[in-house]
């Protein structure tokens, strides 16, 4: 948890064992505090642990192995779609979440490996490419597969779908303790999402500095290299790309589950592109800076609603940016500006195996073979 | 037969609209080893661009011809985008030469949003019919094939800037600085080629290029969109691998080819599914085509020619 506590980084750098307290407080109090501001802020959070789990999968990619995916919302989606069909009155299955859940995850690992097979081989830009192209066949797919088989359901996506029962425990219900304190279901699902995350920050934090993460960190530093002292590179970065898949696919299921319904509207090229700004934003290769770049770019088109519309409405009378044109504007600015003065992320990557700057390469100089 | 035959014709029209697009990517890749994801985008802005001075024009101007007005909306929207693809180089790229290998993609990645979303601020959401001062009603049919006089003037079109680009390259002081520099930036300057001068030259040609590309792709299908250039640009890049990348012959053929699969695929993909798939899916074809290339021929149809590369 050393470099969670770095997402505080005045306090992480002096007094760690602090900050990490400091961590964990406000991880469990977030929903108590966001209820203040009224009940879309809970959901607000609920979505923000969403990404933050899509975020560290794509870290893992991007991050630690150095492989550019544009299509990383397509395995998202294939956990989300997995739920939907595996529990929901669309095909009439009701299958306990346990099943359905590493089921999606497995599903995505093999769209993973399916996708990395032929690309991986190949320098890192066709790979961003081919994936760029894969998130819109997906797409492609998930809106069309309506006829003459009606398996997706088109545009208008599966309703009605299961919400989580945990060991015959409806978490969609709120729970009543005593006489007048109910606790609302977005408060529930927050904490089993905290702990969805909790657990992938733990499984990343060890694969990181395993054999296999510092195999990673070799070939996204150095190829050749990485290839040169006997690192099965091919396979390494398939091991990458299929892990990453599965954190997408577990989070897309989760996401079907709470949503109680998929469409394949919330799994746009543009998801893809916010998912990728966040970790750029953050901080690369860094699990803290991914983890507060999650957070801040989900919050942040929310609080543009609530405060870029009535600024704009007091100053010009009408709203000229909606929050949705802003969100874009400032993704697009967030992802231009922080390559070129800060590409480390606003957290540095710190740890050992993680290195200050981006992925070296000899790069744009090197004459493109 | 005939639908053979008159998918042949749109495969080529829409095939020679990529290959201009995918000569862009090519040329900015056989330079700076980059994929310039925001060059579809450029197609884009070329479109609205010319739309919007076509308006203007029509509205001061309305004495003026059909044709100058497209030809001036034309030159209008082929300047904007010159010196957006120089702005683009200039702020963007030329500081992260040399940056790590992700840095200039994901800018690339972002430069292409932010020109949808202030093309989105500027032109709204909504799709704009684009005036189609070239006509689209088809000819008399020639052994049973349609072809309307705007797809003649974009095989026309597209046949006489791809020949010149030719040239250009070949044939000129300029094309020879560019084939230095795309062969080794180092050498190149120590030879006297202001490599910097040189690699705007190239963002400046293919933006241009990819200007016409949008105002034909708006003239033939008659819309324009702030993110109608995502598919064409992710389809000439398609078609810029499937050639070859950074050879220039290649992106040609390779735009040609790709046009022509994919109006054709579309025109049988019913019958060869049994009726699962409908032509809804005719864009998956490319990305067919990118998984095959890259599996079995990653070098491209030509291969890379170094010498070529430009």
């Amino acid at each position: 948890m050393n470099e969670l506590a770095l997402a505080i980084p005045w306090l992480g750098k002096r007094h760690p064992a602090a900050a990490r307290w400091v961590v964990v407080a406000i991880a469990l109090a977030a929903p108590l505090i966001a209820i203040l501001f009224g009940k879309t802020w809970v959901r607000i959070l609920d979505f923000a642990m969403l990404y933050v789990m899509l975020a560290i999968g794509l870290n893992l990619v991007v991050g630690f192995a150095g492989l550019l995916d544009l299509g990383y919302i397509a395995f998202y989606a294939v956990g989300a779609y997995t739920f939907a069909f595996l529990a929901s009155p669309h095909f009439d299955i009701h299958l306990p979440f346990w099943i359905v859940l590493p089921l999606g995850a497995g599903f995505a690992a093999l769209a993973g490996i399916i996708l990395g097979l032929p690309t991986l081989r190949l320098r890192g830009d066709y790979l961003a490419i081919v994936t760029l192209g894969f998130g819109e066949i997906v797409r492609i797919f998930m809106n069309n597969l309506n006829h003459p088989i009606n398996i997706t359901n088109g545009p208008q996506g599966i309703n009605m779908i299961d919400p989580l029962v945990i060991l015959g425990w409806d978490i969609s219900r709120p729970v009543k303790i005593g006489e007048d304190i109910t606790i609302n279901s977005l408060f529930l699902y927050y904490y089993v999402f905290l702990a969805f995350v909790v657990l992938s920050i733990i499984l990343v934090q060890r694969l990181q500095i395993s054999r296999v993460g510092r195999a990673w960190a070799a070939i996204r530093d150095d190829e050749l290299a990485a290839k040169a002292i006997g690192i099965n590179t091919r396979n390494m970065k398939l091991l990458a790309f299929s892990l990453g898949a599965t954190f997408g696919g577990v989070a897309g299921g989760l996401f079907a589950a709470f949503q109680g319904f998929v469409s394949p509207e919330s799994f746009s090229l543009m998801e893809s592109i916010a998912v990728l700004t966040m970790i750029v934003f953050g901080g690369m290769g860094n699990l803290a800076g991914v983890i507060v770049g999650a957070l801040a770019l989900t919050a942040l088109p929310e609080v543009l609603r609530h405060v870029a519309v009535p600024v704009q409405q007091a100053v010009f009378d009408r709203v000229i940016l909606d929050p949705e044109v802003l969100r874009m504007l400032l993704l697009s600015l967030a992802m231009i500006l922080m390559m070129l003065l800060r590409p480390s992320g606003m957290i540095p990557a710190y740890s050992r195996y993680s290195r200050p700057e981006l992925v070296v390469g000899k790069a744009a100089g090197e004459a493109p073979k | 037969m005939e639908t053979l035959l008159q998918q042949t014709v749109n495969g080529l029209v829409v095939g020679s609209v990529y290959a201009l697009v995918a000569l862009g990517y090519t040329m900015v890749y056989g330079i700076l080893g980059l994929i310039n994801f925001a060059h579809g985008d450029i197609l884009m802005v070329g479109a609205l661009v010319a739309l919007e001075a076509i308006r203007l024009l029509q509205l001061h101007a309305p004495e003026l011809g059909l044709v100058p007005t497209l030809l001036a909306g034309l030159s209008v929207s082929v300047l904007v985008c010159m010196l957006l693809g120089y702005t683009i180089e200039r702020t963007a790229y030329r500081r992260l030469r040399n940056a790590p290998r992700l840095a200039p993609l994901i800018t690339a990645i972002g430069v292409s949003f932010l020109l949808q979303t202030i093309a989105m601020i500027i032109w709204g959401r909504n799709y704009h019919t684009f005036p189609q001062l070239v006509s689209t009603t088809p000819l008399e049919p020639v052994a049973g094939v349609f072809i309307t006089p705007v797809q003649i003037a974009i095989l026309v079109v597209s046949a006489v800037l791809m020949v010149a680009l030719v040239l250009l390259v070949n044939k000129t002081r300029l094309g020879r600085a560019m084939r230095a520099t795309a062969e080794n930036h180092k050498v190149a300057s120590l030879m006297g080629v202001d490599t910097n001068k040189i690699i705007a030259a190239t963002f400046v040609i293919g933006s241009g290029l990819a200007a016409v590309a949008g105002v034909m792709f708006s003239s033939n299908y008659g819309i324009a969109h702030y993110a109608m250039g995502f598919m064409p640009g992710l389809k000439a890049f398609t078609a810029a691998v499937l050639g070859g990348i950074g050879n220039l012959g290649g992106a040609m053929l390779g735009g040609l080819v790709l046009g022509l699969v994919e109006s054709i695929g579309a025109g049988y993909i019913e019958d060869l599914s049994f009726g699962f798939l409908n032509s809804s899916y005719q864009d998956i074809f490319a990305f067919i085509i990118l998984g095959i290339v890259l599996i079995f021929r990653p070098t491209g149809l030509l291969g890379e020619r170094v010498a070529d590369r430009a």
